[in-house]
């Protein structure tokens, strides 16, 4: 077996998804190969070098891999793909972009957000939100397969592992960047996470959302999610989003406050370790996923949760 | 410009699907169908720019059992002006979907194909993206905001460290995220039109395209299910739980 990684990273930094997505190709087993695409990105290739598991760091650095665009990323791995049998990259917005156009390009079924790997050829991936888990087993000769980022401990350090240069693709020029609004947080990124703290409809508009819960990630040092009711109504950003079609996230400890537990919300936060509710009605569906809930009134119970933690 | 939006009929989004004791699959006999909520995004999105002057026609397809035919129904109740079924018995992966609308694009010649993100029964997000593949087309997945103007196409999308604005040449894929808009009821007079207006159907065969599944399901099992704990009586008790049974704090 010999397995194509593609790096999720910034060009500085490797991002903690692609460690994960290693994991699960040392689950699969074989020679693993860590293509870096991007620009100027001496950094994130110097900290991929540096994965246990890495048998070789591939480069392709130019100006047209900067942004990483799906249409230029897809038809360079498709001209990097011989000889591999597997492609992997993560589950996030990254890999969802550009992976099912190598799929594609390759004439094969694209795997989607793997969560076990039970043989070269057969893994476990969840379906209708989380609620059935489908074994299934590819026919095809290159296997192309996003990997959930909650799904596999991150790979440790390890190496050094070589460096080679790869020849860039031509730049298709079918579409440019324009702009990128990242939100900036001093909080941890929601991905990974130890503790989140997230917040639905209940909390009302987004001046409570950031009067209520700020104060109580701040004690807990926990990243911020949301529902999507929650962003819907606009009190925080689209990237806050847990779920079905958000961030998938499985803390070892996640506070719902004031969100109800719809099987959408459910899907991207049921695997956390302790989940606490808060929700002043006891029906909401929250309560059956959570291991301790309480019912009141989150304007009362939060402000008390974090003087109690101070 | 003609706009080409593809409709899938899945378990509606209310549905908590119950899986089958002897693991061949999800319980889907006597559960309500709908669109696929990212699909009924799409619809609207392609009808406000038919609305707004950009697009002139918007046609709905679907690839599926007969059934779908009620799916194209529904998008024509949006506003859609005609439909396409590709009729299967088939169970359709995202790829042998893409090659579908690959087929149906040909034919069509559209400017724009808007899907939806992601189907929520299968939960792939693949087949848009694929398709742009084939058709060697850009694409702007996850769009939260569309605009058309000078001949220039600009896509909002969102990603996971926040928003990202592309400019794309045409003709491409779109697909929708769950901000781009907020899809119509369709009205009871709509409903009615839509029973009128054109629907064709097409088989695989016809489009030339090999469907068969490539990905093998061997067994369908219930997630590990987690189970209500237990109610504390307030916060010191839930803090105290915290720090030392849970030992998370
Ligand atoms: C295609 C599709 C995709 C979706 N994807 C996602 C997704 O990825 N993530 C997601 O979260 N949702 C998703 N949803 C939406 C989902 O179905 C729910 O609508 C949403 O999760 C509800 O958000 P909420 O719990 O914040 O709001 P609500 O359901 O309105 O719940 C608010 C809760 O707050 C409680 N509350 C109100 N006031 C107080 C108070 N003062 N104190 C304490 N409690 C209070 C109420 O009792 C209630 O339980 C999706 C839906 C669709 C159709
Ligand atoms: N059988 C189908 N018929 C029509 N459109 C489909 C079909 N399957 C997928 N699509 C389109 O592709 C999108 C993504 O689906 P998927 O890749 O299965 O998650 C859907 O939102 C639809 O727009």
């Amino acid at each position: 077996m010999s397995i194509l990684v593609i790096a999720e990273h910034d060009n500085q930094t490797l991002k903690g998804s692609t460690l994960i997505t290693i994991a699960a190709a040392v689950a699969i087993g074989g020679d693993i190969d860590v293509l870096v695409a991007g620009h100027d990105c001496t950094a994130a290739v110097e900290a991929c070098a540096k994965v246990a598991g890495v048998s070789r760091v591939k480069v392709a650095d130019a100006p047209h891999y900067a942004a990483q665009g799906a249409e230029n990323l897809a038809a360079l791995v498709v001209a990097q793909a011989a000889g591999y049998t597997h492609v992997l990259s993560p589950a996030t917005t990254f890999g969802k972009n550009f992976m099912p156009r190598v799929a594609a390009l390759l004439d094969v079924a694209q795997i989607s957000d793997i969560v076990a790997v039970q043989a070269p050829d057969t893994f476990v991936r969840p379906i209708y939100a989380g609620n059935a888990l489908a074994t299934v087993r590819s026919e095809d000769a290159v296997k192309v397969i996003t990997v959930r980022t909650t799904a596999f401990e991150a790979a440790a350090e390890g190496g050094p592992a070589p460096v080679e240069t790869v020849e860039a693709a031509a730049d298709l020029g079918l579409a440019r960047l324009v702009r990128r609004e990242l939100t900036k947080s001093e909080r941890p990124e929601l991905a990974g996470a130890r503790i989140i703290v997230s917040g639905g409809r209940g909390l009302g508009s987004g001046e409570n959302y950031h009067a209520q819960l700020e104060p109580l990630a701040d004690v807990l040092g926990a990243a911020l999610g949301a529902s999507r009711a929650a962003v819907d109504a606009g009190y925080v950003p689209n990237d806050y989003q847990v779920g079905q079609t958000g961030k998938i996230v499985a803390p070892e400890l996640y506070v719902a406050i004031g969100i109800s537990g719809a099987i959408q919300h459910l899907a991207g936060m049921k695997d956390s370790k302790v989940i606490v509710a808060i929700n002043k009605d006891p029906e909401a569906p929250i309560f059956q996923v959570a291991d301790y809930g309480l019912v009141a009134d989150l304007f009362q119970a939060v402000p008390e949760l974090t003087s109690a933690l101070r | 410009m003609k706009i080409l939006v593809p409709v899938k009929r899945v378990v509606d989004y209310n549905v908590k699907v119950r899986v089958r004791s002897d693991g061949s699959g999800v319980d889907i006999a006597n559960v309500k169908m709908s669109m696929n909520p990212f699909d009924e995004i799409a619809v609207e999105e392609a009808v406000r720019l038919k609305e707004a002057g950009v697009a002139t026609e918007v046609v709905a397809v679907s690839c599926g059992l007969a059934q779908c035919q009620e799916t194209l129904r529904a998008a024509m109740a949006i506003g859609a002006d005609r439909g396409t079924l590709v009729e299967s018995d088939t169970e359709l992966q995202p790829l042998a979907v893409a090659k579908l609308l690959k087929a149906v694009c040909d034919k069509e010649q559209p400017q724009m194909v808007i899907c939806g993100k992601q189907a929520i029964d299968d939960d792939a997000n693949q087949t848009g993206q694929m398709l742009a593949a084939l058709m060697n087309w850009p694409q702007a997945t996850f769009a939260s905001k569309v605009a058309l103007a000078d001949g220039v196409t600009t896509v909002t999308r969102e990603i996971d460290g926040g928003l990202e604005t592309l400019e794309i040449r045409l003709p491409a894929v779109v697909t929708t995220d769950l901000r781009l808009n907020e899809p119509r009821y369709a009205t009871l007079p709509n409903i009615m039109k839509a029973k009128k207006k054109p629907l064709d159907i097409l088989k695989p065969e016809e489009l030339g395209v090999d469907v068969r599944p490539r990905l093998t399901t061997l067994k369908v099992t219930e997630p590990p299910q987690r189970s209500a704990g237990e109610r504390v009586a307030d916060v010191a008790q839930l803090v105290d739980k915290l720090k030392n049974v849970a030992k998370v704090i």
